[in-house]
Order: C-alpha cells, then sequence, then structure tokens
C-alpha cells in the first residue's frame, strides 16, 4: 500500500465516481424532485404539482393491478427458477449423468443468452392463436378444446407471458445452484452413501443446507427482477393488454412517462419502484457479500 | 450411458427430457422456419424445409438488421472499452492505495449497484436531452457503462487484492511510476477477470431493450433489440425473413458463450447479477 502520495488514488477513481454521479445518482435524486412536478415533454412545460401524483398514485387502480400482477411473477418464478432451477442442477450434478451433463446444462442455458427481444417475437408465434405452434400442437395431440388466445384474453394473458420468462430463465438460476453444489465437500455424500441414505434424503439433508445460501440469493434475485420486469409484457402483449390485465409497475411508468407524457407522474411511479427494490437490495447487501466469500 | 437403468433414472430422465424439448423446440423451429417461405412456415409447421431460402438472411441483413447489428456492434465495443477502462482504474485505486475517503467511495460505488436503470429513467432521458446527445450512440454508451460500472469494479477490485504486494513493491522500486504498475503489471496479470468482465457487458449492452427503444429514435442508430421491433412492424407478413433476423441477432452471444463458457458462468456466479 502507498501511503504517501496523496493525490493519485482520486484521480484513479475520479472518472468512475463522476460517471456514476452524473449518470446514476443524480437522475434518481431528480426523480423525487420530478415527483412533485407536473412535466410535459411535448409542450416542454412543467408546474409544481405538490402531492398531486402521490395522490394518483395511490388512487389507481392499474396501480394495484400491476403490482398484483408483479407478485404473480415473483411467486410463479420462486417456484419454477428458484424451486426447479435447484431440482434440475441438483439432477444434473447426479453421478450416472456425469458424461451428458455438460450437454444439458449448455442446452438449458442457451434461452439466457438470447436477448428477450428475440425470444418474445419467438413466442409471439408459439402463442399464435390461429397459427401457432402451440395451440397447433395441441391439436395435433387431440386437446382441440385447450387450444386459446393465450395472449389475447384477459384471463391467461399474465400466465402466458409468465411462462416465457420461465422459459428463459430457468437457466440462470440452475447455472448458479450448480456452481453451488459442487462447492459442497464430496465426502459428505460419501458419508451419507454409507449411511445408506436414499437419494431423496441425502437432496433433503446435504445439498440443500449447503446451498442455503445460494437459495436465498437467487430467490432475492429473482423477486427483485419480478418487480422490474418490462421486456416481456411490454413485446408479448403490446404493453400490457389486453386492456390491463398483464400490465406490470415498469409498463405503467413507461406508459404513462412515454405514451401520455405525464413524467412526473412516471417518475413518482419509478420512486415506488425503487423503494421495492432497494429493501430487496438492502437485504442482499446486509446479509451476504453478493455471492462472494462462501 | 453404460449401467443399469434402474427406475430411479427413469423417473429422473423423462422430465429432463421433456424439459430439454420443450428448451430446445421452439429453437430448432426458429432456426428451420427461418429458412422457409411464408406458406411453408404455416403451412408445414412439423417439417424441415422444403427448399432452404438462404436468401431470407440476405433480405433480413440488407433491409436492417445489417445497420441495426453493426450499431449494436459499436455501443457494445464502446460500452466494454469504457467500463474495462474506468472500472479498472477505479478498482486500481481503491485496492492498492490507502487514502481518507477510500471506504467511503468504495460504498459509493458498491451503491449504484443497487439501483435499477429503469428507476433512473425519466431524469435520465431529460438529461441526454440537455446534454444533446440523445439519439446518438452515446446515448447509449454513457448510461450503459455507468450502470456497468458498481459490478465490474467490485469484481476487478477483489482480483487486484489478491495480487501480491511485493511484485508491487518490486516494480516501484524498478522506478515503475503509479500509472505505469497499474498499466504494465495490474492489468496484464488480470486478464481472467477482464475477460469476465468484457462477457459481462457484453452480454448487457447487446440485450439491453428499455434504454434502446426511449434514448434512440431514429432508425440510423438504432441497436439489435430496439430495430427488431421496427423491423418486424416493417416487414409485416414476411416471417422467414424476421425469423433470419432474430437468428442472426443472437449469433454472436451465443458464438462468445460457446467459447468463452468458463468465464460467461464465472462471471455470472461471481456478480449474481441478473440481465
Amino acid at each position: 500500500m502507498r501511503t504517501r502520495r496523496t493525490i493519485a488514488p482520486y484521480l484513479f477513481v475520479l472518472p468512475c465516481v463522476l460517471m456514476l454521479a452524473v449518470f446514476v445518482y443524480m437522475p434518481l435524486i431528480q426523480n423525487f424532485f420530478y415527483s412533485f412536478q407536473n412535466i410535459s415533454l411535448l409542450s416542454g412545460k412543467s408546474s409544481f404539482a405538490g402531492f398531486d401524483n402521490y395522490k394518483t398514485l395511490f388512487s389507481d387502480p392499474v396501480v394495484g393491478k400491476a403490482l398484483i400482477n408483479n407478485v404473480k411473477y415473483a411467486v410463479i418464478s420462486l417456484i419454477f427458477q428458484v424451486g426447479f432451477g435447484l431440482v434440475l442442477a441438483a439432477i444434473l450434478e447426479e453421478e450416472f449423468l456425469r458424461k451428458v451433463s455438460a450437454v444439458f446444462r449448455t442446452i438449458f442455458f442457451i434461452p439466457v443468452i438470447i436477448s428477450i427481444t428475440v425470444i418474445c417475437l419467438l413466442f409471439s408465434f408459439v402463442y399464435n392463436p390461429t397459427d401457432g405452434l402451440l395451440n397447433m400442437f395441441l391439436q395435433a395431440v387431440g386437446l382441440d378444446s385447450w387450444a386459446k388466445p393465450w395472449l389475447g384474453s384477459g384471463t391467461t394473458a399474465i400466465y402466458a407471458v409468465i411462462a416465457v420468462s420461465q422459459w428463459q430463465s430457468i437457466g440462470y438460476c440452475m447455472m448458479l445452484f450448480i456452481v453451488a453444489i459442487q462447492k459442497i465437500p464430496r465426502d459428505l455424500y460419501e458419508a451419507a452413501k454409507i449411511d445408506g441414505a436414499g437419494k431423496i434424503k441425502i437432496f433433503f439433508s446435504i445439498t440443500l443446507p449447503q446451498v442455503k445460501e445460494m437459495i436465498f440469493v437467487n430467490s432475492l434475485l429473482t423477486i427483485t427482477g419480478a418487480f422490474m420486469v418490462f421486456n416481456e409484457p411490454f413485446i408479448l402483449t403490446k404493453g400490457g393488454g389486453p386492456g390491463t390485465s398483464s400490465i406490470t409497475i415498469a409498463v405503467l411508468m413507461y406508459q404513462n412517462g412515454f405514451v401520455r407524457d405525464s413524467m412526473g407522474y412516471a417518475a413518482t411511479i419509478s420512486l415506488l419502484i425503487f423503494a421495492i427494490t432497494a429493501v430487496l437490495a438492502l437485504i442482499q447487501t446486509l446479509s451476504f457479500r453478493t455471492g462472494k466469500g462462501d | 450411458m453404460a449401467g443399469k437403468l434402474s427406475i430411479y433414472r427413469l423417473i429422473v430422465l423423462l422430465p429432463l427430457l421433456v424439459g430439454v424439448v420443450l428448451v430446445v423446440y421452439p429453437l430448432f423451429w426458429m432456426v428451420s422456419s427461418s429458412f422457409k417461405s411464408y406458406d411453408e412456415i404455416f403451412g408445414s409447421v412439423w417439417n424441415l424445409p422444403s427448399e432452404w431460402l438462404f436468401s431470407n438472411y440476405v433480405t433480413a441483413w440488407t433491409k436492417g438488421i445489417g445497420n441495426y447489428f453493426m450499431n449494436s456492434v459499436i455501443v457494445t465495443v464502446s460500452t466494454i472499452a469504457g467500463v474495462v477502462i474506468i472500472a479498472s482504474l477505479c478498482a486500481y485505486g481503491l485496492s492498492r492505495f490507502r487514502f481518507r475517503y477510500s471506504k467511503t467511495l468504495f460504498l459509493f460505488v458498491l451503491g449504484g449497484m443497487m439501483l435499477d436503470p429503469q428507476v433512473c429513467l425519466v431524469p435520465l432521458y431529460k438529461l441526454l436531452q440537455n446534454l444533446n446527445i440523445h439519439n446518438t450512440y452515446f446515448a447509449l454508451i454513457l448510461p450503459y457503462i455507468a450502470f456497468r460500472l458498481s459490478i465490474a469494479v467490485l469484481l476487478i477490485r477483489s482480483y487486484f487484492l489478491g495480487i501480491p504486494k511485493e511484485i508491487e513493491e518490486s516494480a516501484t522500486m524498478d522506478g515503475c511510476s503509479v500509472f505505469r504498475t497499474y498499466l504494465s503489471i495490474f492489468l496484464p496479470m488480470s486478464l481472467p477477470i477482464i475477460m469476465t468482465t468484457i462477457i459481462l457487458t457484453s452480454y448487457y449492452a447487446w440485450n439491453e431493450f428499455l434504454f434502446s427503444i426511449i434514448f434512440i429514435d431514429s432508425d440510423k442508430y438504432r441497436t439489435i433489440p430496439a430495430g427488431l421491433m421496427n423491423f418486424k412492424d416493417a416487414l409485416s407478413t414476411d416471417w422467414g425473413v424476421l425469423l433470419a433476423g432474430l437468428v442472426i441477432s443472437s449469433m454472436p452471444l451465443i458464438i462468445l458463450f460457446i467459447f468463452m463458457q468458463k468465464y460467461f458462468i464465472q462471471g455470472m456466479s461471481d456478480g449474481s447479477v441478473k440481465g
């Protein structure tokens, strides 16, 4: 460690601090001020609004609807990405799959790498009511009555959208779990086998407790992701349709800011998103050092 | 796979194979249909193309994807360069010096990780307009860099901390300046973590969607994620060409992943950051 030079370290740190200050922290603070204003980009006018935006936020029924959709997103993602992701990882780390598990791993991980735009456009083909893969498959196996306009019906749209996210992201959680499982000392498994423990017993008594930190990290990441989800409803259901049945809080923010031109209200909504995600991030930071140090 | 196929293995393998089909089939369909004509995409859904229309790819490239692709390359490469340079400088300053505000500054940098880009969307949009860089490459590059710095600094700093002090001391004895030590000792020694940073950054910059649809208005500067939306509208029903566009858009990262799998996984587990 050098201690004598005093200005050098500041010079090294300066560009980074500047970038963060200008493009991350300053907008965050401005958001706060914007939330007390009426701002129109088209007319370029802005005026003081007091707590109007906040009143709108708490009385807007769509906000509640969006938040419920975000909660649905979070719950289903926890089950599929964290739950099934862990089971998938445990299976792929099984002895008898050792030789082929790399292939499986790559296959399940490929959707993670593909841009969500590509995936959403692809799934708009899959969900197409008349010519879509899903309905054609259902008809081919004789389940004609199950075929429906998945994205066009208010009851199924949000679940169809959520399904696409599970399809894409399960591989991500799986990969993190595989990394965690590989760190478990092998002799724990050997000892359990000698004791005659069955596969399921081993999973619950060794694998599960040994990866509980990763379960926590994955859960928080998944919940955070669920409260920020934007791309899937924006592309698949053209901004949360039909009506507002598949809207999420981020889509609502976008629509208010960039479609309805009420930037002040959009800023207020983004403060709500900030509040939710900041709490989650704080929990993560306070509990663990982000996946490191385990 | 030699060995007995016990009931347990069957119970495990069956859902696994179903899962593989669920993941692979839509992708397979995308690739095979991208070589088909419109009639065949919906007329013979389950079959391979009767005639492989490579022309779909040429059309996709010349009708817009080529332009978006080059924009994405420009934006991604610039973002990577910015992140690697700025983050490694900062990591060096934070890890090799003991100075008064080092802890505070480190927390300041880390705090950026807690903030999601969409939280800053409205003010950022106005800021870019005020800076007169809205609808230019910089409208994407600068925010992309800023939002990737925190994680990059965290990764590089912890790597720098692992480099033995003796190496640095001997460099100083040889008369290396502080900056020289950073440039010719620390950077080359940290190649693995720099690779990880490059891959995480390119993954983000290539796929980012929200900023790219809002901060860019003209087709000239659109990157792939936003461009694809326009491409789709412009094509109306030319599905084969659209699907070819989707395949082209996904290729760079898939190729990168296949060759750099180790760094991909390393980066994602070290950072545990989604998207």
